[in-house]
């Protein structure tokens, strides 16, 4: 059962970009410094504020990719073709900039590593950051419950994280990870590229029982994922999705 | 206002003298929608116009696309700020409609399939300023935004220009509509900046 | 958009109003009797205020508009809510 904390109302604050980190050629990681910071939970969003000179301004949500504990606060950008905020964020900021934030918003997709059982994590491209703040808050904790990502990309080089993920399968117990490429496989692959189907969602077996699943993504990835899983079987009520609308985000 | 965002520009906002206050330009066409969007078949498509006194009166398709027509072209202001100028549409004028409907009503009420509805005074109806528009851009008029058939008020705000249109009621008394009951103005001129309450 | 969000997105502005997330609040649809977390609910964000429906008969059970200086919120559709709070 979702704990609520009594909290002050939502209030803007400004970070400090420190660092940023190229994932891929149109995403990276924003590092931020935020005074105040009074933490959040993994699977949780943070409201970002860009204002122009003339007072023109425009808010887009984005997830929180750090896992809880840290001192700075990590979000990650994937550039949008038609973007009015994301090319801002994924290529003008620079560290010593300022970023006006607010959060942590979203009690409701949330994973935290007081949760004993078993997690299906189903991520349509860049639907993976709140779901890789999950895992990290797991692998920074005691609990090894069972943890399967599904993730889908488009080709290999537009998956993010595909480095740390592919050292977290191998060190982190009870870890696995599927890639599902929708446009083009890897060399390798045994398989052509095509969109996720129930076979590699369920791995040929029933959820074990006491499975929460998370899927996020755009939304036409979400829903499909959503059905294909309830068709095999998976109960409607342990499925928490987060759309992030038709195109992967707000442009 | 929040901090400046250096290097931020956001939209190109070109000004504009024939942009109401506060309005940016936009070349596509956003839809915006407070929920599924309804999908009515011609074959049970129906308006109706209904006075306080006296029977209403009904169009289905055929009735209706039997009344004269005509093309338009006009600026829309959403209350979101964005505004699209030179919008191509046919349709219905409400003058044609309402012609011969005996009413002491000074107010409408427009009500549609889904289920919204949206109020304004009878008089911004009438006189060239209202029609039901069915066309859009040479092209049926797609359900996304508003078809089979909409109202269309362009001198309003665009949520007075009301999608999936079926029934229209003129009253006596002004009721707020789904909107207007939730703090977006009752009247709604764009040239005023009439957004919400009070404004 | 035409195509629905999920309830988180209530979260954010929601937030700006109570001092718990509300997105975890449980509520009965007023239409069909279901109950459930608003987070579970089907959001429309910028209709152009923002619209919540009951995800099983897609009635509305939540409506919000947020002008610069003021907020309104509409919670008809639901029986009441009810929040988790510590003890």
């Amino acid at each position: 059962m979702a704990r609520a904390a009594v909290l002050g109302r939502l209030t803007w604050q400004v970070g400090t970009v420190t660092e940023v980190r190229d994932e891929t050629p149109t995403a990276r990681t924003l590092v931020l410094d935020v005074p105040d910071w009074t933490g959040h939970q993994a699977g949780q969003h943070v409201d970002v504020r860009l204002t122009a000179p003339d007072g023109y301004s425009a808010q887009r949500s984005y997830s929180i990719a750090s896992p809880p504990g840290g001192t700075k606060l990590e979000l990650t950008v994937q550039r949008l073709e038609d973007g009015e905020v994301s090319p801002y964020l994924a290529e003008t900021l620079a560290p010593g900039d300022p970023l006006e934030l607010r959060g942590p918003i979203g009690g409701w997709f949330v994973w935290t590593p007081a949760d004993p059982g078993p997690v299906l994590l189903v991520a349509g491209g860049s639907g993976i950051v709140p779901l890789m703040a999950m895992i990290r808050a797991r692998a920074g904790s005691g609990n090894r419950a069972p943890f399967r990502l599904v993730y889908s990309v488009r080709s290999a080089d537009a998956a993010l994280y595909a480095a740390e993920l592919a050292d977290r399968a191998r060190t982190d117990a009870g870890l696995e990870l599927s890639y599902v490429y929708t446009r083009s496989a890897p060399p390798g692959w045994p398989g052509p590229a095509g969109r996720i189907n129930a076979g590699i969602l369920t791995a040929g077996r029933p959820a074990p029982p006491g499975t929460a699943v998370f899927i996020c993504g755009p939304t036409g990835f979400v829903e499909a994922a959503a059905n294909l899983l309830i068709d095999a079987g998976q109960d409607a009520q342990t499925i928490k999705t987060e759309r992030f609308g038709p195109s992967g985000g707000q442009p | 206002m929040g901090i400046v965002s250096r290097g931020f520009g956001g939209r190109r906002r070109a000004p504009d003298e024939n942009l109401p206050p506060g309005q940016y330009l936009v070349t596509d066409f956003p839809v915006l929608s407070a929920g599924p969007t309804p999908r009515v078949s011609l074959d049970t498509w129906e308006l109706t116009l209904a006075a306080e006194t006296g029977q209403p009166r009904s169009w289905d398709w055929a009735a209706f696309q039997a009344l004269p027509q005509e093309d338009i072209t006009v600026d829309l202001h959403c209350v979101t700020k964005w505004s699209k100028f030179g919008t191509p549409w046919r349709g219905v004028s409400l003058d044609t409609l309402l012609d011969g409907m005996v009413t002491t009503a000074e107010f409408a009420l427009a009500r549609c399939y889904g289920g919204y509805t949206t109020n304004l005074p009878l008089a911004d109806l009438r006189n060239g300023q209202a029609w039901i528009a069915f066309r859009y851009d040479s092209a049926d008029l797609e359900p996304e935004h508003g078809g089979p058939a909409r109202l269309l008020v362009p001198h309003l705000y665009l949520w007075k220009s009301a999608k999936w249109v079926q029934r229209i009621d003129l009253l006596r008394e002004d009721e707020p509509g789904f909107w207007e009951s939730l703090g977006y103005h009752n009247y709604g001129d764009p040239w005023r900046e009439q957004r919400y309450w009070g404004d | 958009m035409n195509e629905h969000l999920d309830g988180n997105v209530l979260a954010g502005a929601l937030r700006e109003l109570f001092t718990v997330d509300i997105t975890t609040a449980t509520g009965q649809c007023v239409a069909c009797g279901t109950t459930g977390a608003l987070g579970q609910a089907r959001v429309y964000p910028d209709a152009p205020g923002m619209v919540a429906r009951c995800r099983s008969c897609d009635e509305i059970v939540l409506r919000y508009v947020r002008a610069p200086d003021r907020a309104w919120l509409d919670l008809r559709g639901i029986t009441c809510l009810q929040v988790q709070l510590p003890e």
